[in-house]
């Protein structure tokens, strides 16, 4: 480092020269820009929940016209009467889990909490390249935009699945969307330029800006997991950028990468994809282990038990998540030689895990737990992750593999650990940071209703799934009736569709509250949840700049109710009482 | 409602192998889920915020990570090595049986094509008899299926068999199998193919030995009767 | 606390990797770049390997002659790189000015070399699409994967050549002192990156 980074005085005066426009629109203040990021996404979010009630109504009521006179909105290309057609059921898969997983949990996860909490948690004034960051989010609505309007192009939005297998989504001759699937691949192009310019600001800031005596193994769990998440996104995201280019030169100037037509290698795609896609996987769920952490231990006033053993597990699920991606391919025709060594790498991921897992239950062990909002959603992450990883214990046996790949299993089992994990983790950090942001409390008990209903709805809506995976049912499929053997599941179905539509609109009561609470909620402290970390030590909302002088950090993140003190916790910055007034940096103890 | 947890009966000589390692895994997690869950909820009960009491200063136990690390490794490697037994049994090259009945499957969009040996005994040649959504085998031989795709990705997946497999344009994929019971079964496509993949369904006929033979025989004169 | 008792306080922070954050920055954003040449190296390499018959032999189509020439000019710019680099260490702002329009030079002459070297090779009908090969040897998977790869790295350089016109002119405004000449060090960065791929490339698509 060149230059020490400034004090926050100068920032916060000249805060006041900047007009509405650089303030709310070009801002580079990274908790603007992660405001910026958390309002979009979660229209995105809400967005892919419409698409997914879609779904739900086609296998719930098949062949019935949509309710609410859906029919009359959506065009006939779509949903002639309000029955909705196979192309576009197709398109609504498809775009559900783009939207979803590139456009809902991606910058919830990196750009919202990346930007928020990466400098307050390690006492920064800024990110390092607050400029690059303004430009990660505007990026995101361009290419949502871009993505959005291919529902309006003719031949719909893609239809090929969010994995765009080739030769499928090489040429519109197979699908009858051709301009949908450029404007696809276009987008998802332009949206990787968000992620690594993002990725680039959250690895530079944690490994150049940490306050003095934040060493490695002071920093926050949710900072550690987002810092190796931002390592995951930087090395992932451009090998997708490079299928996403092969596979956008075979859709327009007729190139052969994966066209077998031209002896090029469908099953190559699949390799890219899954290589990026993997790593994507552990970018999905990562930063909500990190901010379940931080909620269970501040809420149960106890230390995260094995701290360091949760670091560690955290790089090690992010390096095994490079050497596993086979084990989406294992039916593909891979080498059933390959096909074992990736069940092998695959099953030692239930090591770190079970360790994170056991360790959050070890943290609740003899605490003192308060049933916040926050914490609700953090518990039922564990609690739900625990399914979605036991359920992929199955799946990762290839021969069991044979019968439940491509089916509901699948479906749920995703679906536990990108729903019941990431969105619950994602609630359990929106409800815990919020007063940071926004400088006010959220609604308790509209919160607690929305958890509430939101767990029983979900868990109604996506266990049954494994039941339909057992007994067969495929996914992707627009009407199970079609087989015999399916037809005695259309009860379960039409239980499941209900229950997601209770789980979707039950939501509203979630934007209510934030929407509500950001104007009328409590008015909250600079520490309501008694808690330890630097972005507590600022004012909520903090001022540009964040800090007044930069936090001298003396001890690690987790030390509540230690023993002989009064205060059930102790910031990282309070000053330890015998070196009041010493000169020196804090010493740096190994083993810290 | 089905909420059953139990698969459908398996008529493959492998399906049995198969369904035995799924309730080995199914109760296995079966039971960490039960104890995991119900630990969970007792400690959210028992440690509930109460005045007057405080947490317990604990940074954790390596003693106790070291237990459930290395149990968690041993269990899950136990169930790699299991599985690697009935995978290799099911796919590796050198296992696939020797008295196995041949045929190809071709699959389009959305239809499968299956051809089988006309009287010359060889498969591929102009004789084949062919059947359209209906694949006819014999029971309690094995058979190798040669799976090829005209256009896209398909996957040929018979649920009571236990065989599911991706079908690849550019490539032949063999596959094998041997039923254990005569009878109608369903055959479904399992990946994404295009707009009519839902319906891209067929069925496997299973006949005795003879019955076999006769269908084989009097398509034969069909085909001979067309030309 | 006293403002004497805060004066004392060190509040140098953790150091990270000892060099400034642009820096640092490059080198990640490097990282990335790194990965993006994997996907489509890595997608030219299982290609060629599972239809050598798509593939000519080296100099059967491509001319290897003009393009080691290229390669030497771009190794080349490297050194002026370094060059400019070095003067303005030593603060020598004509010495930088100098350096960095050779560079320049040399950068935009080794794209158009390339760009005439597709011109002739489109002629010959060695182009990327299935429809469109008509060379006499080799098959559409060479034209595909060759441009995409030289393409990617063509467009590489140009964006350098850019950024060199970037700093060139904050050059000439004399915006770079000795203490003060981050600028220049970045680009040079990923100015040699770009030239090291070329190296991987040069040997992997035309020498092998």
């Amino acid at each position: 480092m060149s230059s020490a980074i400034p004090v926050g005085d100068s920032h916060s005066e000249d805060h006041h020269d900047l007009g509405f426009i650089r303030t709310y629109i070009f801002s580079t203040d990274h908790k603007m820009i992660a405001k910026q990021f958390l309002v979009t996404s979660l229209l995105f979010l809400a967005l892919g929940g419409m698409l997914a009630a879609m779904i739900r109504w086609q296998l719930g009521f098949p062949g019935q016209p949509l309710p609410f006179n859906l029919g009359a909105i959506l065009p006939d290309t779509m949903a002639p009467g309000g029955i909705i057609l196979p192309e576009f059921y197709n398109s609504l898969v498809t775009m559900h889990a783009t939207f979803m997983v590139f456009f809902a949990l991606m910058p919830l996860m990196a750009g919202v909490f990346g930007n928020l909490l990466i400098p307050l948690q390690i006492g920064a004034d800024d990110m390092a390249f607050p400029r690059i960051n303004m430009l990660s989010f505007w990026i995101t609505p361009v290419a949502g935009a871009i993505m959005l309007a291919s529902f309006f192009v003719e031949g719909g939005a893609a239809g090929a699945g969010w994995t765009s297998y080739a030769p499928l989504s090489t040429s519109g001759e197979w699908t009858g969307v051709y301009l949908g699937q450029i404007l696809w691949l276009v987008s998802l192009i332009v949206l990787g330029f968000s992620s690594i310019t993002g990725a680039l600001n959250y690895v530079t800031t944690v490994i150049a800006m940490r306050a003095p005596g934040m060493t490695w193994f002071r920093i926050p769990l949710a900072t550690w997991s987002l810092f190796v998440t931002a390592w995951l996104l930087l090395l992932a995201i451009p090998i997708l950028t490079g299928g996403l280019i092969l596979l956008l030169l075979d859709q327009t100037i007729g190139t052969a990468f994966f066209r077998p037509e031209g002896s090029g290698e469908p099953l190559m795609w699949q390799h890219i994809f899954w290589f990026f896609g993997h790593p994507e996987v552990y970018i999905l769920i990562l930063p909500a282990m990190g901010f379940v952490s931080e909620v269970i231990a501040n809420r149960s006033r106890k230390p995260v038990f094995g701290y360091h053993s949760m670091v560690v597990a955290i790089v090690a699920i992010a390096f095994l998540g490079w050497v596993v991606w086979g084990h989406h391919m294992f039916q593909s025709g891979m080498n059933p030689f390959l096909g074992m060594s990736f069940m092998a790498t695959t099953v030692v991921i239930a090591v770190p895990s079970a360790i994170k897992t056991f360790n959050w239950i070890g943290t609740l062990w003899k605490g003192d737990i308060h049933f916040d909002t926050p914490l609700l959603h953090a518990v039922s992450f564990v609690a739900l992750f625990v399914i979605g990883g036991l359920s992929g214990i199955f799946l990762a046996s290839a021969p069991v593999d044979i019968y439940l790949h491509d089916t509901y299993f699948i479906v749920a089992h995703l679906h536990y650990v990108l729903v019941g994990g990431s969105l619950f983790g994602i609630f359990a950090g929106i409800t815990f940071w919020y007063p940071k942001m926004f400088g006010r409390m959220m609604n308790e008990t509209l919160g607690k209703l929305h958890w509430g209903v939101s767990f029983i709805a979900y868990n109604l809506a996506f266990f049954p799934m494994h039941n339909l995976g057992v007994q067969g049912m495929m996914r992707r499929i627009y009407d199970p009736n079609q087989y015999e053997f399916l037809q005695s599941l259309q009860s379960t179905n039409t239980f499941i569709s209900k229950s997601v539509f209770v789980f979707v609109s039950v939501q509203v009561l979630f934007a209510i509250n934030f929407f509500w609470s950001m104007r009328k909620g409590k008015k909250a402290g600079d520490n309501p949840w008694d808690s330890n970390g630097l972005e507590w030590a600022c004012p909520s909302p903090p001022p540009h700049g964040n800090f007044a002088e930069i936090p001298i950090v003396h001890r690690g993140p987790y030390e509540y109710s230690y023993p002989g003190r009064e205060q059930d916790f102790w910031p990282q910055n309070e000053a330890p009482v015998e070196s009041f007034g010493a000169s020196t940096k804090p010493e740096h103890k190994p083993g810290e | 409602m089905n909420l059953s947890w139990i698969m459908p009966e398996s008529v493959s000589t492998f399906g049995p192998a198969l369904d035995n390692l799924y309730y080995v895994i199914l109760v296995i997690t079966g039971i960490v889920f039960v104890v995991t869950e119900v630990v969970l909820v007792y400690f959210m009960i028992k440690y509930r915020h109460k005045e007057g009491r405080k947490a317990t200063y604990i940074e954790g136990s390596s003693k106790a990570e070291w237990i459930w690390t290395s149990a968690t490794a041993v269990i899950v490697m136990a169930l790699a090595i299991y599985s690697k037994g009935i995978w290799d049994e099911i796919r590796h090259p050198d296992m696939f049986p020797e008295n196995a009945y041949e045929l190809n499957v071709t699959a389009k969009q959305y239809e499968w094509n299956a051809a089988y040996a006309g009287p010359d005994g060889q498969l591929g040649t102009s004789d084949d008899i062919m059947s359209r959504n209906q694949v006819h085998v014999p029971v309690d031989q094995p058979v190798i299926v040669n799976l090829q795709s005209e256009d896209v990705i398909h996957s040929f997946f018979l649920p009571q068999l236990r065989v599911k497999h991706d079908v690849v344009p550019g490539r032949v994929w063999p596959i094998w199998f041997e039923a254990t019971q005569t009878g109608e079964f369903p055959l479904a496509c399992a990946e994404l193919c295009g707009l009519g993949h839902y319906r891209m369904g067929g069925t496997l006929i299973v006949h005795s030995k003879e019955d076999f033979d006769s269908w084989l025989s009097e398509m034969q004169i069909e085909a001979e009767d067309d030309e | 606390m006293s403002d004497a008792v805060l004066a004392t306080i060190d509040r140098t922070p953790e150091p990270g990797m000892g060099v400034f954050n642009k820096k640092l920055g490059m080198w990640v954003f490097l990282l990335s770049e790194v990965m993006f040449f994997t996907s489509l190296i890595g997608s030219y390499i299982i290609l060629r390997y599972a239809h050598p018959d798509h593939f000519a032999a080296p100099g059967e189509l491509l001319n290897v002659n003009l393009t080691a020439a290229n390669t030497f000019l771009l190794i080349c710019s490297s050194v002026s790189m370094v060059k400019a680099f070095a003067a303005i260490q030593q603060g020598d702002l004509k010495g930088l000015q100098r350096w960095l329009l050779v560079t320049i030079l040399m950068g935009t002459a080794f794209v158009s070399v390339q760009a005439y070297e597709y011109i002739m090779l489109s002629h010959e009908g060695f182009l990327p699409g299935l429809a469109d090969y008509t060379a006499h040897a080799g098959g559409p998977l060479y034209g595909a994967t060759f441009y995409v790869m030289t393409g990617f790295h063509g467009a590489h350089v140009s964006l350098g050549v850019l950024a060199l016109i970037f700093v060139y002119i904050r050059a000439l405004r004399g915006e770079y002192t000795v203490a003060d000449h981050e600028g220049v060090e970045v680009i040079g960065l990923y100015w040699h990156f770009v030239d090291l791929v070329w190296i991987i490339l040069f040997t992997i698509v035309y020498l092998i």
